[in-house]
């Protein structure tokens, strides 16, 4: 593209504030991204509100709502939809007794499901606690899923950063 | 100034401006939906495709958000970009019927049926409403909320916006609120006559603000 049309076109831009590792940061600390927390940062940026809750809106890892403890995503992409997510996502969902993208009422354990880890590989994927598991089938779930059920999972201190 | 060939015409236009600016100088129309001239172009709704390149290796582009390039070799209405912008034409009946200025458009470039799924959106997301609310009044009240399917005009948290000065102005820019002239046969996408029948916004949107001025629809309940 030539000059002055990019600018033309993205107009807030120019000053960026790298928004996306702001709020990875916000996520990091909280486990989601809480209301008053991004109102901070629109505050301390002079970056628009809405600005910041469209990008965090947009991207499937940042949460507006509190999630569980222990987070599990099942990767239902293309690569890991041909080779059997879907059945892996059933199971999942059924041993922790969470729906897909929600959280359990104990606050224990949330499910999510996203279009491709960038690791199709090794597919189908899920991710425990942010430790990647390739080549995961509807019968080895129980046993993916044993550190965070089993009792020596506790009360989900151990798994917390 | 950039030399370029526009519809096998030799033009210069300023360096920096978009292929649509330099059509419309040159008198040259091409219809727009997302386009306007106080607004930064988006590239939204693709109305406004051109065929650049020469001709067997050419391809589409948003002429809003295409630079004139040296030696760019542009076609506005050929067979080609024609039969697209029919198409996006019918896509949009069959998103938002409701609005007038879509079919104005669609009547104008001859596009009478309606082959795919009939929806009644509110919003094509043209982000026009977005932009004067950024650019023009420096609110950000509003702005696209969350992805894909799901993609929609929304403040943030969903709360009313501290930062909205009631301006009406996304109202007023916006060209799906305009309601259209609803021909006899209601149910049809395509508008066949100019009987207003149904009114369009305040009734079920409360806190809008119309500013259409006339608008068929008050002067048909007598309001005005
Ligand atoms: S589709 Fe699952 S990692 Fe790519
Ligand atoms: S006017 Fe160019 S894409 Fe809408």
């Amino acid at each position: 593209m030539q000059e002055g049309m990019i600018e033309r076109s993205h107009p807030f831009r120019q000053n960026g504030i790298s928004l996306i590792s702001q709020l990875q940061q916000i996520q990091q600390e909280h486990g989601w991204l809480p209301e008053p927390e991004l109102r901070r940062l629109s505050a301390a940026t002079g970056e628009p509100l809405i600005e910041i809750y469209r990008v965090a809106t947009f991207y499937k890892s940042f949460s507006l709502a509190p999630r569980g403890r222990h987070r599990v995503t099942a990767c239902c992409g293309t690569a890991c939809h041909v080779r059997g997510s879907a059945g892996v996502t059933r199971e999942i969902s059924k041993l922790l007794g969470v729906k897909p993208g929600g959280t359990s009422a104990d606050g224990r354990y949330s499910l999510e499901t996203v279009n491709c880890l960038g690791a199709c590989a090794l597919a189908p994927l899920v991710v425990v606690d942010g430790e990647y598991h390739g080549n995961i089938t509807p019968a080895g779930t129980r046993k993916l899923l044993k550190k965070i059920t089993g009792p020596e999972a506790g009360n989900g201190a151990a798994a917390e950063r | 100034m950039v030399n370029l060939t526009m519809n096998g015409l030799e033009i210069a236009f300023e360096k920096g401006a978009s292929l649509l600016e330099a059509a419309r100088f040159f008198g040259i129309e091409i219809p727009t939906l997302c386009y306007n001239e106080g607004l930064n172009p988006y590239g939204a709704c693709r109305l406004c495709l051109v065929e650049v390149g020469a001709p067997g290796r050419s391809r589409l582009v948003s002429s809003c958000t295409y630079p004139v390039q040296p030696g760019l070799i542009v076609r506005t209405h050929s067979a080609r970009v024609l039969k697209a912008r029919r198409l996006l034409l019918e896509l949009y009946l069959a998103t938002c019927p409701s609005s007038k200025i879509i079919q104005d458009l669609a009547s104008k470039h001859h596009v009478t049926r309606v082959r795919f799924k009939q929806k009644n959106e509110e919003c094509i997301l043209c982000g026009l409403c977005t932009r004067y609310c950024a650019e023009q009044m420096h609110g950000h009240a509003i702005g696209m909320v969350g992805r894909g399917a799901e993609r929609r005009i929304g403040s943030a948290f969903n709360k009313k916006s501290e930062d909205c000065r009631l301006c009406g102005g996304c109202s007023y820019i916006c060209p799906a609120c305009q309601a259209r002239c609803q021909g006899p046969d209601e149910k049809s996408a395509v508008c066949g006559a100019c009987l207003n029948l149904a009114p369009p916004c305040l009734d079920d949107h409360d806190d809008a603000m119309c500013y259409l001025d006339p608008c068929a629809a008050c002067e048909m309940r007598g309001e005005r």
